[in-house]
């Protein structure tokens, strides 16, 4: 949504640390396909952002253009103010972290982590210190004269990101580093990634489809759809007031009203969504305090998931909202015998927002 | 369970069988190589080793070896040069035709080796003897070229399409120009895929006679051409023996090699 990203981009000119990254008009067709078309995005200096989408919505053609991997049909990209657009790879200031590492299997790992010094002809003392202060930030000192193959996935990312970070880059790409890891390895690099995004205080442009990962991590995050972005904006606003019927779907659950529902419910017309933790289920002609909205409804679906449940609610107005509860007093045989029972919704009217058709070009409805 | 029991006899019998079709020959060559008899005798009469010994200094063999060994080598030079160059031009980059001349590269392989041999022929003969190049072993490792480019091709293609693109992006993203990234990255990547496309390259050219015999000058002999001449010779037909026990037993080197090698986990040499 050009209109989001250009508001974005002005509130960013404005500031005194400048744009690490400015992209203008960037679009990119393969063959009779448009991947990336009219990006406009800020990025600024020691910024955590995230591009996020779902597979094929163009993030990752727009990072790789950023890298420089990939020549844009039209538009231009700018580092640090330079005009880079076309430029080799290895004539910017950024690195990347690849998704599948790329670590080089021929090479040790203290090799790895040296090559971008060897390329531009860092002396080999220096090169050496360097490369072994890179991998003691990572927790991997001692590791350095192993081979790719033998570390663990986690392990080889801590590598990846060594080798980049080593050539104190002004830019750091990371293309879904955590993609191939298990949960719990990615919950924990999720908040080392960010912790050493703080420390050494260079811009990250993290790509990633999880959008609990884009929500956890990022300063802002830019949503991708279609080649488009649709918002930009800190976590909170993109997760509270999305500006389209995409981004509510996609970060978080969509959770909509409209037509008939919205207009018995809400009294209005339009498309409006609640998000579901927001969402209080009660026994049907429960308390409703003044001021505060209610739907009835039967519970069609119930779903444990131990620190939470899932209630899937079909509205008597028609529709479905679902509402996520804490089971702070319920064990999962209470939860599971509220399926069929006419139950009440119960949420307060400020947590409702309306969202655009989700059109290019529309206004984001929250934005104000 | 009795099925799968009969089913695993079956296999290998008939893995059994196929071993001794293949192998069946060869032993026999080589025992004949010790017989004492000069006529291709079985049960062998008698062990000796004179033939070898015979083979070992016979002016034919030693000419028609080194023959063959230059041809190889000249034909492998080429072969890699041409392959690998070749190899990287259709898997890294996106061209016109890309894909057609991909399959009519691999295709003098499959050919017949008559066809590939009158072609070369009347090439040879219609556009190098008017530039004062004739027939001679130079000819023959052009010839033998054309199907070790192949070799070299399919090696070094498959391991250039396993490895990917991803390498070849990071050296470059860390800083590596083209021709650094070529040295420190991609050579590395594919260097045992040229060892083993050359082995095979060069096995594939010490062996051929039909293409060998349509593009060689008079008085170049290659090993193959020697043994053909030579086994209806009453009295060389043991020493042939000897040799063909010989090639048995120096080929197993490379083409062993070579199939390590063109493993994914075949690792470094």
């Amino acid at each position: 949504m050009a209109h989001a990203a250009s508001q974005v981009a002005s509130d960013v000119e404005g500031s005194p640390r400048g744009a690490a990254i400015r992209l203008r008009g960037l679009r990119k067709e393969f063959g009779s396909v448009v991947a990336v078309d009219l990006v406009d995005l800020d990025v600024e200096d020691g910024e955590f952002l995230t591009m996020l989408g779902p597979s094929g919505s163009g993030k990752t053609t727009v990072l790789r253009m950023i890298a420089g991997f990939v020549i844009p049909t039209a538009g231009r990209v700018e580092l640090g103010g330079v005009d880079v657009t076309a430029r080799p790879p290895f004539d910017r200031d950024v690195n990347t972290v690849f998704q599948d590492y790329a670590l080089f299997p021929h090479m040790s790992v203290q090799e790895n982590v040296e090559y971008g010094m060897r390329v531009r002809n860092v002396e080999r003392g220096q090169r050496r210190r360097r490369a072994v202060e890179a991998l003691d930030s990572v927790q991997l000192g001692g590791y350095g004269a192993r081979r790719p193959s033998e570390l663990s996935g986690g392990q080889r990312q801590r590598v990846a990101l060594a080798r980049a970070l080593v050539n104190r880059p002004k830019v750091l790409l990371l293309d879904e580093p955590l993609g191939a890891l298990d949960l719990k390895l990615r919950e924990q690099m999720q908040v080392e990634l960010k912790g050493i995004q703080r420390q050494v205080g260079i811009t990250f442009v993290f790509v990633t489809h999880d959008q609990q990962e884009a929500l956890t991590m990022s300063d802002r995050i830019a949503v991708f759809h279609d080649g488009r972005i649709e918002q930009v904006g800190p976590p909170a606003e993109v997760y509270e007031r999305p500006a389209t019927e995409f981004v509510a779907g996609f970060v978080g659950t969509s959770n909509l009203l409209r037509g008939a529902a919205a207009r018995t419910v809400l009294g209005r017309d339009g498309i409006w969504s609640v998000r579901p933790e927001k969402i209080r289920v009660l026994d049907p002609g429960g308390v409703a305090e003044t001021g505060l909205r209610f739907a009835d409804g039967v519970v069609r679906e119930v779903v444990y998931v131990g620190d939470v449940t899932r209630f899937v609610v079909e509205l008597d107005a028609g529709g479905e909202l679902v509402a996520l509860q804490q089971n702070l007093h319920t064990s999962s045989s209470d939860v599971l015998a509220f399926r069929g029972r006419a139950v009440r919704l119960v949420w307060r009217p400020e947590h409702e927002f309306e969202v655009g058709a989700g059109t290019a070009g529309s206004p984001p409805a929250g934005g104000a | 369970m009795t099925f799968s029991r009969r089913a695993k006899a079956l296999f290998g019998l008939g893995a059994g069988i196929a071993l001794a079709f293949i192998y069946a020959p060869l032993i026999v060559v080589l025992v004949n190589s010790f017989n004492v008899s000069k006529v291709f005798s079985w049960p062998p009469r008698g062990f000796t080793t004179v033939w070898w010994h015979k083979a070992l200094v016979n002016q034919g063999v030693r000419t028609a070896v080194l023959t063959s060994v230059k041809a190889g080598l000249g034909a492998t030079a080429i072969a890699l040069l041409l392959g690998s160059m070749f190899s990287v031009a259709v898997v890294r980059y996106r061209w016109f035709g890309r894909e057609a001349l991909s399959l009519v590269v691999i295709l003098p392989i499959a050919l017949p080796g008559i066809v590939t041999g009158i072609a070369l022929n009347s090439a040879f003969r219609t556009v190098l003897q008017p530039l004062g190049i004739s027939f001679g072993l130079f000819t023959v490792v052009l010839g033998h070229a054309t199907f070790c480019i192949v070799v070299v091709f399919n090696n070094v293609a498959a391991r250039l399409r396993r490895t990917g693109q991803s390498l070849q992006e990071a050296s470059m993203d860390l800083g590596a120009t083209t021709w650094q990234t070529l040295r420190f990255v991609t050579f590395p990547a594919v260097r045992s895929a040229l060892v083993a496309g050359a082995l095979l390259s060069f096995a594939l050219s010490f062996d051929e006679i039909v293409v060998t015999s349509f593009t060689a000058g008079p008085g170049i002999q290659t090993l193959p051409q020697w043994i053909f001449n030579n086994l209806f010779r009453p009295n060389q037909a043991p020493i042939v023996n000897a040799v063909a026990g010989a090639l048995i037993v120096l080929f197993i080197i490379p083409v062993y090699l070579a199939q390590r090698l063109s493993e994914p986990a075949g690792g470094r040499i």
